[in-house]
């Protein structure tokens, strides 16, 4: 059985929280002493709805930086170590002694022939130091309010997305809906961008994308549809609790009934390729085709704004890898080998976020060797791709998925 | 929408070098193209008729500067015509090695700019790899991995040196290997076939109207290779097969992929003919006259075409007139035909087939 | 974006074809041609005057098969101007060089445009250099330098600003 690290992630925080504002009470009670209203500022901090509130900042906090800090630069670093290792060359080495401030700026240790995991990193601080810059042209409010509603929109996935069965923000009866919703967001974003930016190599880039984002979405939501056919609920914590039963009891250990084992598996193909296309990879990132269209409709952008909307495509890429994994890989379902005790908790070793990050690593990197393998399909073979191939196939899905269920498929 | 123009170029991460496209698009559909040439015009034949014979070569090594030993020798065969001179053989014979040398690795700078156009980055970083295998025998033959000065008129510059044979049939070895590692990525990727059949047709008739020579010739079905049909230095000894396509489907982007891809085969064969076929000893190098007077023109086969120099001498040190004859300047004028009533997609997989090098195009 | 036919060329050349081009040509033009010649294997030499430019090139085309022409240069001999031009014959693998003389006060000659359409851009770069009008040409305008640019820099009264280095030491004496 699968056991989480964090059961709930709400009373870590929670814990967290108060310890902090009890802290900040111990000064503001240390004031108290001189200025005496001081001690209702302390009594109101530690008051129930006040610590509710903070812990709900916090909570998003540490979901955010997990989703981006930790999430986005380690698939960040993958995909450039290995597509570098398929080109023939090593990638990116920047090494921890190539910080400038101490105790780091050693003048005898190599600056490059380290692991790499800081060129993310100062990559980012770079965008930030440069100039942003707005054509005289363009529709300002729309250029400044594109990137922004990109990176939300794909941030509000992790609001519903959870980790593991405890590491959630927010757990909804309509979990997947939600976060197929929030994907659909961002080719507003997209489209905005490329039409507010005053020049014609935008403007066809982000006309594209909504054409491609637009035809990849109906295969994409007709695979859920499939899929609701064998689990019977769009709440993700109850399809990933189905996918635990063990379809083949081979003695020494079972094979998980994974969605992707049994009827589903042509709507496990299907929903892949639309992801793709969705997360704007190569082979169909005719959109941001650096070739014909400079860089598409990211074009006008500079500084952080361009930051924000590049980085953005691999928090997708992390987001869609987690929806694959939820819906067809059996989620964060795996065996806990042992567990241990601190101090009275049961600490399993292979929790369930292990396996989870796992699953969502390794789908990552297989889209990497895919992208870096393929040329870029043009746009009207991708549209041809998506409305003539993938949604009559999503289509025989829903049917297989119907059929099965007649049958008596499922839990 | 109706059709407006779009400029692609100067800047722009395609156009390989500096020149403009411009093309009136309605939605995706090209209606026209008009290229706009002459941002790199350096005023060559000009300058050239201020420089002595040989020092031009210096000059002609930067005409396409990722092929500079096949313009070099172009120039000395048309001095040597104008003057008279006779090369000795087994300087013809090194000529030729030197030259399929650089027509591989021209052809692999072509591969690694083609690729990342049609968004395959791995191939642009595979190719260089294998360039710089070529690169390094270039170097160990002349001196230099670019602009070698490396031709002189009556010869070469110096002979081959020791254990060459041994390095280039070790490096070609390798590159054969790696060559059918190539053919997974771009003749079994069904995306590839996707963007680069059927794009760009060029009929026969209209290529050999509108000068277009080379491999793009070959590709449209017409079979011409001036290494066979008009040789020079010694290419009438060597036994190869020119690539033309012979498929049903003449003419297209893939056409002449598929062409210039096989023709790296071919050289590599040239190479170890010649290497077997060279006398084992001799002069490379006979001396030229100092003054000439007289014409002369000599044309190759160079990497992108039929390169043609015509030069002019009136009895004094330097040239009268010289007129270089850039293969792709041709083939530029044909681009409106090729580009017409495909989609702007299409664009980066018709120029990147037809291999411009804007060095030679505008002199 | 024409199929076309292919034309069926074997891509080798016939040993002897240039005395029996030059001789059909010759047969033909007689006493229009100023000067002729074989400098080697394979090439012809024709000069004209550029009054028989078009016939001449239409019957190259037409009867004798020169279907590839090569290039177009300008050369100003400082009492005449002179187009060369170049063409081969893909069929038997001779090249045909033919010059056509130009006054040089009335610098203008006709277009072959309408039979090669490789001759457009070649024929702008002669305008665009040397300042040769070719009548009859659809687009004659500047194609490497800049579209505003007033001189034809090819020619020989536009001075170069040269160093001593790279006056030859004959016009050093002789100042010629």
């Amino acid at each position: 059985m699968s056991a989480p690290l964090i059961p709930d992630l709400f009373a870590a925080c929670k814990v967290l929280t108060g310890a902090i504002i009890w802290v900040v009470n111990q000064i503001v009670l240390a004031i108290a002493i001189v200025i005496p209203p001081f001690r209702g500022l302390a009594e109101w901090l530690g008051s129930d709805p006040v610590v509710t509130a903070l812990t709900w900042l916090v909570v998003m906090t540490v979901m955010l930086l997990w989703a981006t800090l930790v999430n986005l630069l380690t698939v960040m670093w993958l995909e450039r170590k290995l597509y570098s290792r398929l080109q023939d060359r090593y990638g990116i080495m920047v090494s921890i002694w190539s910080l400038p401030f101490w105790p780091f700026n050693r003048k005898d240790r190599p600056t490059h022939m380290g692991l790499g995991y800081l060129q993310n990193v100062a990559d980012g601080v770079k965008l930030l130091l440069k100039e942003n810059l707005t054509p005289r042209d363009a529709d300002s409010a729309m250029f400044h309010m594109a990137p922004v509603l990109i990176a939300a929109s794909t941030l509000m996935i992790f609001v519903a997305l959870p980790w593991s069965s405890g590491f959630y923000v927010v757990r909804l009866d309509l979990n997947l809906l939600f976060i197929l919703a929030a994907f659909s967001l961002a080719p507003f974003g997209i489209l905005m961008a490329g039409w507010s930016a005053n020049n014609k190599y935008t403007l066809v880039g982000g006309m594209r994308a909504a054409a491609q984002l637009m035809a990849y979405e109906i295969p994409m939501i007709l695979c859920v549809i499939a899929l609701v056919f064998t689990t019977g609920s769009l709440d993700v914590f109850e399809i990933v609790a189905q996918q635990e039963r063990p379809l083949v009891d081979l003695g020494l250990f079972a094979i998980p009934a994974w969605n992707l084992f049994g009827p589903q598996i042509l709507g496990f193909v299907v929903f892949t390729v639309a992801m793709m296309a969705e997360m704007e990879r190569i082979p169909f990132d005719v959109p941001e085709a650096e070739a014909e269209l400079v860089e598409g409709w990211t074009t006008e952008y500079s500084g952080m704004r361009f930051g924000l909307v590049f980085g953005f495509k691999w928090l997708r890429m992390v987001a869609g890898s987690a929806l694959i994994a939820i819906l067809y890989l059996g989620g964060w379902t795996g065996p806990v080998f042992a567990t241990f005790q601190v101090g009275g908790i049961a600490v399993p070793i292979v929790p369930e976020e292990l396996w989870f990050i796992l699953r969502v690593w390794l789908l990552s990197m297989v889209f990497v060797v895919v992208s870096w393998s393929v040329p870029r399909v043009r746009i009207d073979q991708i549209l041809q791709i998506g409305w003539k191939r993938l949604v009559p196939f999503s289509l025989l899905a829903i049917l297989v998925a119907a059929g099965a269920a007649l049958v008596g498929w499922g839990p | 929408m109706p059709g407006f123009w779009i400029n692609m170029g100067p800047q722009h991460p395609m156009t390989h070098g500096l020149w403009n496209m411009k093309v009136k698009i309605d939605g995706e559909t090209i209606i026209d193209a008009r290229p706009e040439l002459g941002y790199l015009h350096r005023g060559y034949e000009k300058i050239m008729e201020v420089r002595e014979f040989q020092k031009n070569v210096v000059l002609t090594d930067r005409l396409c500067y990722v092929s500079s030993l096949t313009w070099s020798h172009a120039y000395c065969l048309a001095t040597e015509k104008m003057m008279g001179v006779e090369v000795p053989e087994r300087g013809q014979w090194i000529r030729v090695v030197a030259l399929e040398l650089q027509r591989v690795a021209s052809h692999l700078m072509w591969l690694a700019a083609f690729a990342p156009d049609l968004g395959l980055l791995t191939g642009l970083l595979w190719s260089l790899r294998e360039r710089e295998l070529f690169l390094d025998l270039i170097q160990i033959l002349s001196g230099a991995r670019m602009n070698q000065n490396f031709p002189r008129i009556g010869g070469v510059r110096n002979d081959l040196p020791d254990n060459f044979a041994a390095m280039c049939r070790r490096s070609i070895a390798h590159f054969l290997e790696k060559l059918d590692e190539y053919e997974v990525l771009y003749h079994e990727s069904k995306v590839f076939h996707m963007r680069t059949q059927g794009v760009g047709r060029l009929g026969a008739q209209d290529a050999i109207n509108w000068g277009v020579t080379g491999p793009n010739l070959r590709a449209s079905g017409v079979n011409v290779d001036l290494r066979r049909l008009d040789p020079y230095d010694k290419y009438d000894e060597v036994d190869f097969e020119p690539q033309v396509w012979k498929g049903p489907d003449p003419g297209d982007s893939y056409a002449r992929f598929i062409c210039r891809y096989n023709e790296m085969r071919v050289s590599c064969d040239i190479i170890l003919q010649a290497l077997d076929k060279m006398p084992a000893s001799g002069p490379y190098r006979s001396k030229p006259p100092r003054r000439a007077e007289g014409e002369g023109y000599a044309r190759t086969e160079d990497s992108r075409g039929e390169a043609l120099f015509y030069v002019l001498g009136d009895g004094d040190d330097r040239p009268y007139r010289v007129k270089i004859r850039s293969p792709i300047f041709c083939s530029m004028a044909a681009t409106p035909l090729m580009l017409r009533g495909n989609k702007l997609a299409d664009v980066v997989s018709i120029l990147g087939s037809i291999d411009v090098c804007v060095g030679e195009m505008d002199k | 974006m024409s199929a076309g036919s292919v034309p069926s060329v074997n891509g080798r050349p016939v040993k002897g074809v240039e005395t029996e081009v030059l001789a059909q040509v010759k047969a033909r033009f007689g006493s229009k041609i100023l000067e002729s010649g074989i400098p080697r294997p394979q090439n012809v030499k024709v000069v004209i005057d550029r009054s028989e430019l078009v016939e001449v090139c239409t019957y190259l085309k037409e009867a004798l098969a020169f279907e590839h022409l090569s290039c177009i240069s300008a050369v100003d001999w400082k009492d005449r101007f002179e187009t060369v031009y170049h063409i081969m014959n893909y069929y038997n693998g001779c090249t045909i060089q033919v010059s056509a003389r130009i006054p040089y006060d009335d610098p203008r000659i006709a277009s072959v445009c309408s039979l090669w359409n490789a001759a457009n851009y070649h024929e702008r770069e002669a305008w665009d250099l040397m300042g040769i009008t070719y009548e009859g040409h659809p687009n004659l305008e500047r194609i490497l330098l800049p579209q505003d640019f007033k001189f034809h820099p090819l020619r020989k009264d536009f001075a170069q600003e040269v160093d001593r280095q790279y006056i030859s030491r004959r016009k050093l004496k002789g100042g010629k």
